[in-house]
């Protein structure tokens, strides 16, 4: 804990980790079409391999094989690099999550922070890519996701005070450990409630995919893009909704905290396939509101709800201290 | 003006017409039956009830017919108050209770009034639980179909038919619910304009015969804006294709030419385009050629030398003959007509140029109140001008309705008060014609006689005009009694033609319009085609003229336009003018004589497949415009001529524009018509209904994968369903159609008022407007003196057989007399010669054997010679020829 | 205050829907297996397209073209013929298949019941060509669904073998000589 920053993983476990990340966003492409099938009263993808598992390897090779276009009036560099960023940054949070003790790959004192400044540069990757194609709609899905992170961020962070101020840290693995006596969800439901309408806002899932709303502008900021660079996106959404489920674990459900009869990385994982599942269900239920019900709701709402959980966490802190 | 209230809003509006027709100018849905804007008003179907207030308060109104109540200032009008709607809407269901449930076998289905009156009144489901009434119908000819258990007893029908077009046999008989509209017995409809019954008609009982034979619904038939090919009036029309055949003509309305009405040959002539006379191919040497570059080369290498002429033609359009004048030299260029003829189209052009009085449209014709028509039977050379005449023939009752107080559109009162009252009509003819029985004067000659009568009108009406001696004293009677009654009229009309033949005719036509002393005289002129007037403009002798030429070896290709050579002269002269040409091309769009003896015959679009300005009788620049595209080898007849040199004009408008340009009288009409580049809001004007049908079927049988539509980059017309809905210029409109109003009847809404001028101008430009002092022509010869045995050939006119094109018509060929001369009942006797004798005729160059008709009304000296039937001798009016009867065993023409 | 109520109370809604969709977990799915398990089609199911005959054995359709103008693909195309008895036929009719959308408005639109839709929608080809029906393909000898309707009996138009006042409901043909009221 003295050290600001201690490297608990080698590289095997970097690898591990990354490549398991990796595969289970890969797999959600399945597990959402056979969840929503469940949901909607339908089977889903049943026709390929046992249970239809091959539809991810199906979908990787048709995504692979597709021709990688770029529109000749797309600004190329950021168009090519727009992609990589949403990669490249969710892949680098999850550096910080505490899977396990001694499971992970840095132990950071300002964990928390790292991983809020990571998400949110995320949506660089929606706005660059918008930009960059080149058409009307495309920018148009990426202003809508750069006022939407702006709006979402404020209260996502003010949401997570009240967890840094019960537990004194703002290290992730401090963090589960000061869990051990009741988790976070039960002392801060409200904060809880707030970092999910966040973290689904971030990660631009339903119901707040208004920056790539088919209905209105068709897809959004990813109209233009095609092959492994649409499946960049398309990966890093299923990454974002990994990340959202294990930092959700991490700080509101004791993360590997558990009966000590199963290993404790199993209870993280457990818990994280849970929250997976729950923005599943989101997508198989919710519609998708109007762009400025979302905005009036961000910050007409959530942000006072987010300030006066702030507030009465931090009396009752006081209170409780004094 | 005046304040009308409707429904509670105020209204600027016009006194002086009934309330129907002004509430369908404001554009209010009113339904209505009976009343037409040509027929007037007789309130006889009760379907356009509204309620009329008495003052602001009244709020319950009582019942009036629209079409019978004047607008008078402040009324107050009740149109979609809920008692005359559920009356409306009850007289519909009457009106159904005996309709014969066959809309989908009716020809009439979906451009019917009936159908689109019940979907407005909002008539839906049937109470009525009786018997139907049933009626048997009858034969009326190869024009029209009768379907009598589809009558709404109206009486539209009788009342075009008898009232304003002058028929006597439709009639309305039985009585009660039983009245039955039709002929005494099966037959053919006699008169000339029985087929506008199928538009008057407001549902199923006349329809279009020859439509049904290829029938196809209104929505599913490509238009596009025409000109009728039939005569010189240029009356305006609408053909409609489907599956690349034309299948029907209605009329296009024209506030100022054909308004709503065509004459049977304009209508039903169509055929000519379906036939299997069309040339589909080329033809070199009589061997089909196929290959465009062999038929391009062999084009172009009899084109190389300059020792080339051309010949004109009267039915090509004013561009076609252009490109022909610019491909061989204007001094090779000739008119595609004999000596006689063009002397005549170069007089009538003279006075056109320079007209001594304002040239009457057809409906300034219906606004003369004394007529003289001179040696021209109008019903058989330009019919739609006989029905104008008609008409101007009610202006006395008009006069006499004003002074009774009566408004005009009262049509069952004006003709009540004015009962067999007629302006004047003189007709001077050398036979009986179809007007006759309506005229108040006839002058019955040769049209020698009836020159000299016309030269001692005009003396008579103005001092210096020439005279003329030796008029027998009942002429001298007849000049004094007509002199009176065009002295006294107003806006006198002359009307006179080539149809006779005569110069003398034409020049003492040309005497009496200088002479007639009124300010607003006007005067009509027919000619042949329907371009005789436009080709007369450019310069060019008689192709006749030409045989020196080709004697000496001048010439040594002949390219001869859309023409047949042997329609302008003796077989024996043209055949021998022919046999000298050496190369002969002919470009045409179906096969004749003349085409058939071509070295190269290149295949022209019809009027159907192609475009191009028309110049009519009146001198009114018009343009009409392909309503298909073009099949395979079939090229525009331009497209031919300028493949032959340099290739210039690849689009129509250049062409149009080089030859607007190129010709002074044409000038006004550089602004006539929106060009190729018009769009409506960016698009083109689509020639399909917005619901034409099978889009994606029709060539789904030769490839599954539909073609690209064919693109139109010569008109602003477009071969699609795709396009502007929105307002189109009236020169550019296919058709007319308005949301509720799916028949004929939408016109409606297309014009500034019911039978007023259409909404943003009447297409076409009149190029002589300006009115002339003119000359006096010198008077006629004196009488020659004839034997007896010697006869006067007098063309005789048809309206179906006269005419080249409409020939081509399976239905007109129905009604073309058989081959015949003509001889008065007299002289036949004195000769020795009855009915259907056959006869030998000897002319200059050969003998023809043909059967004799006894024609009663036809003057003595004259033998009688129709014109333009297949088989018939072309012999110019004015020849002396002898006659003998044929013994028996003498057989075999020549 | 009312705002806030009413986000509070759209929020718990949104729960309630959460909940109503996690109970279909527990639900049947409606799929049905195609083609291993065959389907259970109605009478009136819009498949493939034929043209019936009337109780007769004649052709019902009059080509009257109001299925044409009623298709929203335009895939059908036909003309108008009449024979030597006065009934109006198709000299051609054709759909094509592969542009139909099995909407039925041609079947609505239909007079004479003579085009209907059947339960059979099992039409694949490997060439669109084949998509292509004619006449021949279409006509089928049996009434369809309407067993007993024949246009000609009711319609005023009169064929050979039923003249004029012959139709359903129809008085004999009036004498329009005759006087009397």
């Amino acid at each position: 804990m003295t050290e600001p920053i201690n490297q608990i993983g080698t590289w095997i476990d970097i690898i591990g980790i990354l490549s398991s990340v990796m595969l289970v966003a890969a797999l959600l492409i399945w597990v959402e079409r056979r969840m929503i099938g469940i949901w909607q009263d339908r089977l889903g993808p049943n026709r390929l391999g046992p249970l239809g598992l091959m539809q991810v390897a199906a979908d990787m090779i048709k995504i692979f094989f597709k021709e990688d276009w770029i529109p000749p009036f797309a600004d190329k560099a950021v168009f090519v690099l727009a992609p990589m960023i949403i990669m490249v940054t969710i892949l680098t949070a999850f550096a910080v999550v505490p899977f396990a003790p001694g499971i992970g790959i840095i132990d950071f004192n300002f964990g928390l922070l790292y991983f809020l400044a990571l998400s949110s540069l995320s949506v660089y990757s929606v706005v660059l890519g918008g930009y960059a194609s080149n058409n009307k709609y495309a920018l148009l899905g990426a202003v809508r996701a750069a006022a939407q992170t702006i709006s979402y961020e404020v209260f996502m962070a003010l949401s997570l005070m009240g967890v840094v101020m019960l537990s004194g840290t703002f290290n992730l693995r401090d963090i589960v450990e000061a869990q051990r006596n009741g988790w976070f969800c039960l002392s801060q439901f409200l904060g809880l409630f707030l970092f999910i309408v966040a973290v689904v806002a971030e990660s631009h899932r339903t119901p707040f995919d208004l920056p790539e709303a088919e209905h209105e502008i068709i897809a959004g900021f990813h109209i233009e893009y095609s092959g492994m660079k649409f499946g960049m996106f398309f990966i890093g959404e299923y990454l974002s909704v990994t990340l959202s489920s294990a930092m959700i674990v991490t700080l509101f459900f004791g993360g590997w905290l558990g009966p000590e009869f199963l290993p404790p990385l199993f209870w993280f994982c457990f818990k994280t396939s849970i929250w997976i599942l729950f923005f599943v269900l989101l997508r198989a239920s919710l519609p998708r509101p109007r762009y400025d019900q979302l905005m009036s709701f961000g910050w007409k709402f959530m942000l006072p709800l987010a300030l006066i959980n702030l507030l009465v966490t931090g009396g009752l802190v006081l209170w409780m201290e004094s | 003006m005046a304040t009308l209230h409707i429904d509670g809003q105020a209204y600027q509006v016009s006194l002086g017409d009934n309330l129907l027709k002004t509430a369908l100018a404001l554009g209010l849905d009113l339904p209505y039956f009976c009343w037409h804007p040509a027929l007037g008003s007789v309130g006889s179907c009760r379907q356009c009830a509204v309620l009329q207030y008495h003052n602001a308060e009244d709020s319950k109104g009582r019942l009036v017919m629209a079409c019978m109540t004047p607008v008078s200032d402040g009324l107050r009008i009740g149109l979609q108050a809920a008692e005359a709607q559920q009356f409306r809407s009850d007289i519909l269901e009457l009106l159904m209770t005996n309709h014969p449930h066959d809309c989908p076998v009716c020809e009439e289905g979906g451009e019917c009034h009936l159908q689109d009156m019940t979907v407005l009144t909002g008539h839906t489901s049937r109470r009525f639980r009786s018997l139907k009434r049933s009626h048997q119908n009858q034969y009326l000819g190869p024009f029209i179909n009768h379907e009598m258990n589809r009558c709404i007893a109206c009486y539209r029908c009788v009342r075009f038919y008898n009232d304003y077009a002058g028929g006597d046999d439709l009639h309305v008989l039985g009585i009660h619910n039983n009245v039955y509209f039709g002929r005494h017995e099966p037959g053919v409809l006699e008169n000339e304009f029985s087929g506008n019954l199928v538009e008057v008609c407001p549902t199923g009982v006349f329809t279009d015969k020859t439509l049904s034979q290829h029938y196809t619904r209104k929505w599913d038939l490509q238009a596009a804006p025409s000109i009728c090919m039939h005569c010189s009036l240029g009356c305006n029309t609408s053909p409609g294709e489907r599956y690349g055949q034309l299948r029907r003509i209605v009329n296009r309305y024209h506030g100022e030419v054909n308004g709503y009405f065509l004459c049977d040959r304009g209508r039903f002539g169509y055929d000519f385009v379906n036939s299997s006379q069309r040339i589909t191919t080329a033809l070199i040497k009589q061997q089909a050629q196929s290959d465009p570059e062999i038929i391009t080369k062999h084009w172009r290498k009899l084109c190389v030398d300059q020792k080339i002429i051309g010949i004109a033609s009267s039915r090509a359009s004013l561009e076609a003959n252009y490109a022909l004048q610019q491909l061989v030299g204007q001094d090779n260029f000739y008119q595609g007509l004999g000596l006689q003829e063009l002397s005549l189209i170069k007089q009538v052009l003279a006075l056109l140029k320079k007209p001594p009085a304002t040239i009457a449209t057809l409906k300034q014709v219906e606004s003369a109140d004394a007529v003289i028509i001179l040696g021209e039977d109008i019903t058989n050379t330009a019919p739609r001008l006989a029905l104008a005449v008609r008409q101007a023939l009610r202006n006395e009752s008009f006069t006499l309705a004003k002074t009774l107080q009566l408004a005009r559109w009262l049509d069952a009162a004006v003709r009540e008060a004015a009962q067999n009252q007629h302006s004047p009509l003189i007709i001077a003819s050398c036979h009986s014609t179809r007007l006759d029985g309506v005229a108040s004067e006839v002058v019955s000659g040769n049209p020698e006689t009836i020159a000299r009568f016309a030269f001692a009108l005009a003396h008579r009406l103005h001092g210096k005009s020439p005279s003329v001696s030796d008029l027998t004293p009942e002429q001298q009677l007849q000049v004094e009694r007509v002199a009176k009654v065009l002295s006294k009229a107003q806006r006198p009309l002359v009307i006179s033609g080539t149809g006779s033949h005569s110069s003398e005719v034409l020049a003492a036509a040309a005497n009496l319009i200088k002479a007639l002393p009124a300010s607003h005289k006007m005067m009509s002129l027919v000619v042949p085609d329907a371009n005789s007037i436009g080709v007369g403009l450019f310069d060019g002798s008689s192709f006749i003229e030409a045989k020196q030429r080709m004697d000496k070896g001048d010439i040594h290709t002949v390219v001869v336009l859309e023409n047949d050579l042997y329609r302008h002269g003796e077989h024996a002269e043209i055949s021998d003018w022919l046999d000298s040409v050496k190369h002969l091309v002919v470009i045409d769009h179906s096969l004749n004589p003349t085409a058939e003896r071509a070295e190269l015959l290149l295949p022209s679009a019809s009027f159907a497949e192609t475009e191009g300005t028309l110049l009519s009788s009146e001198g009114r620049a018009q343009r009409f415009f392909a309503v298909m595209p073009l099949s395979d080898q079939v090229k525009h007849n331009w497209r031919w001529l300028a493949l032959a040199a340099a290739d210039n004009w690849q689009q129509f408008d250049q062409l149009s524009l080089a030859c607007y340009q190129a010709i002074a009288e044409l000038e006004p009409a550089l602004a006539m018509t929106p060009n190729a580049a018009y769009r409506v809001h960016g698009m083109k004007i689509p020639r399909q209904p917005h619901r034409y049908s099978g889009r994606t079927a029709v060539t789904a049988d030769i490839h599954v994968s539909e073609e690209q539509q064919p693109q139109d980059l010569n008109s602003a017309l477009d071969f699609s369903m795709e396009g502007s809905l929105g307002h189109r210029p009236p020169a550019l409109n296919p058709g007319v159609w308005a949301p509720s109003w799916n028949s004929n009847q939408a016109v409606n809404k297309f014009q500034d008022e019911s039978g007023d001028h259409l909404r943003g101008g009447d297409p076409g430009v009149r190029l002589f407007d300006k009115v002339y002092k003119g000359r006096w022509h010198p008077p006629a010869k004196p009488l020659p003196h004839r034997e007896p045995s010697e006869l006067v050939i007098q063309p005789l006119h048809h309206i179906f057989g006269s005419e080249e094109l409409s020939n081509g018509a399976s239905a007109i060929k129905q009604r073309s007399p058989d081959l015949y001369v003509a001889l008065n009942p007299a002289q036949a006797q004195d000769l020795g010669m009855r009915d259907n004798d056959p006869v030998a005729l000897h002319s200059r160059y050969a003998q023809y054997h043909l059967p004799l008709k006894i024609l009663p009304g036809l003057c003595t000296g004259i033998l009688g010679l129709p014109v333009g039937l297949p088989g018939m001798p072309v012999i110019e009016g004015g020849t002396t020829v002898k006659l003998h009867r044929l013994n028996n065993g003498e057989a075999g023409n020549d | 205050m009312n705002s806030f109520k009413l986000c509070i109370d759209l929020i718990l809604s949104q729960f309630q829907t959460l909940g109503t969709v996690l109970q279909h977990t527990f639900t049947k799915a409606d799929t049905v297996e195609y083609p291993e398990q065959q389907v259970a089609l109605f009478p009136r199911y819009r498949g493939r397209i034929v043209l019936t005959r009337d109780p007769d054995g004649l052709e019902r359709c009059v080509a009257c073209n109001l299925c044409a103008v009623a298709c929203p693909v335009d895939c059908i195309a036909l003309q108008k013929s009449e024979d030597q008895e006065g009934r109006w036929y198709p000299d051609f009719f054709r759909i094509n298949f592969s542009r139909c959308i099995m909407c039925g408005f041609c079947e609505e639109a239909c007079p004479t019941y003579a085009i209907q839709l059947t339960p059979d929608f099992e039409m694949c080809e490997y060439d669109r060509q084949s998509m292509v029906y004619e006449k021949e393909d279409l006509l089928i000898d049996g009434t369809g669904k309407y067993h007993d309707y024949n246009f000609y009996r009711i319609a005023g138009k009169s064929i050979a073998g039923k003249g004029k006042g012959e139709a359903e409901n129809e008085a004999p043909p009036i004498d329009v000589k005759t006087l009397l009221p």
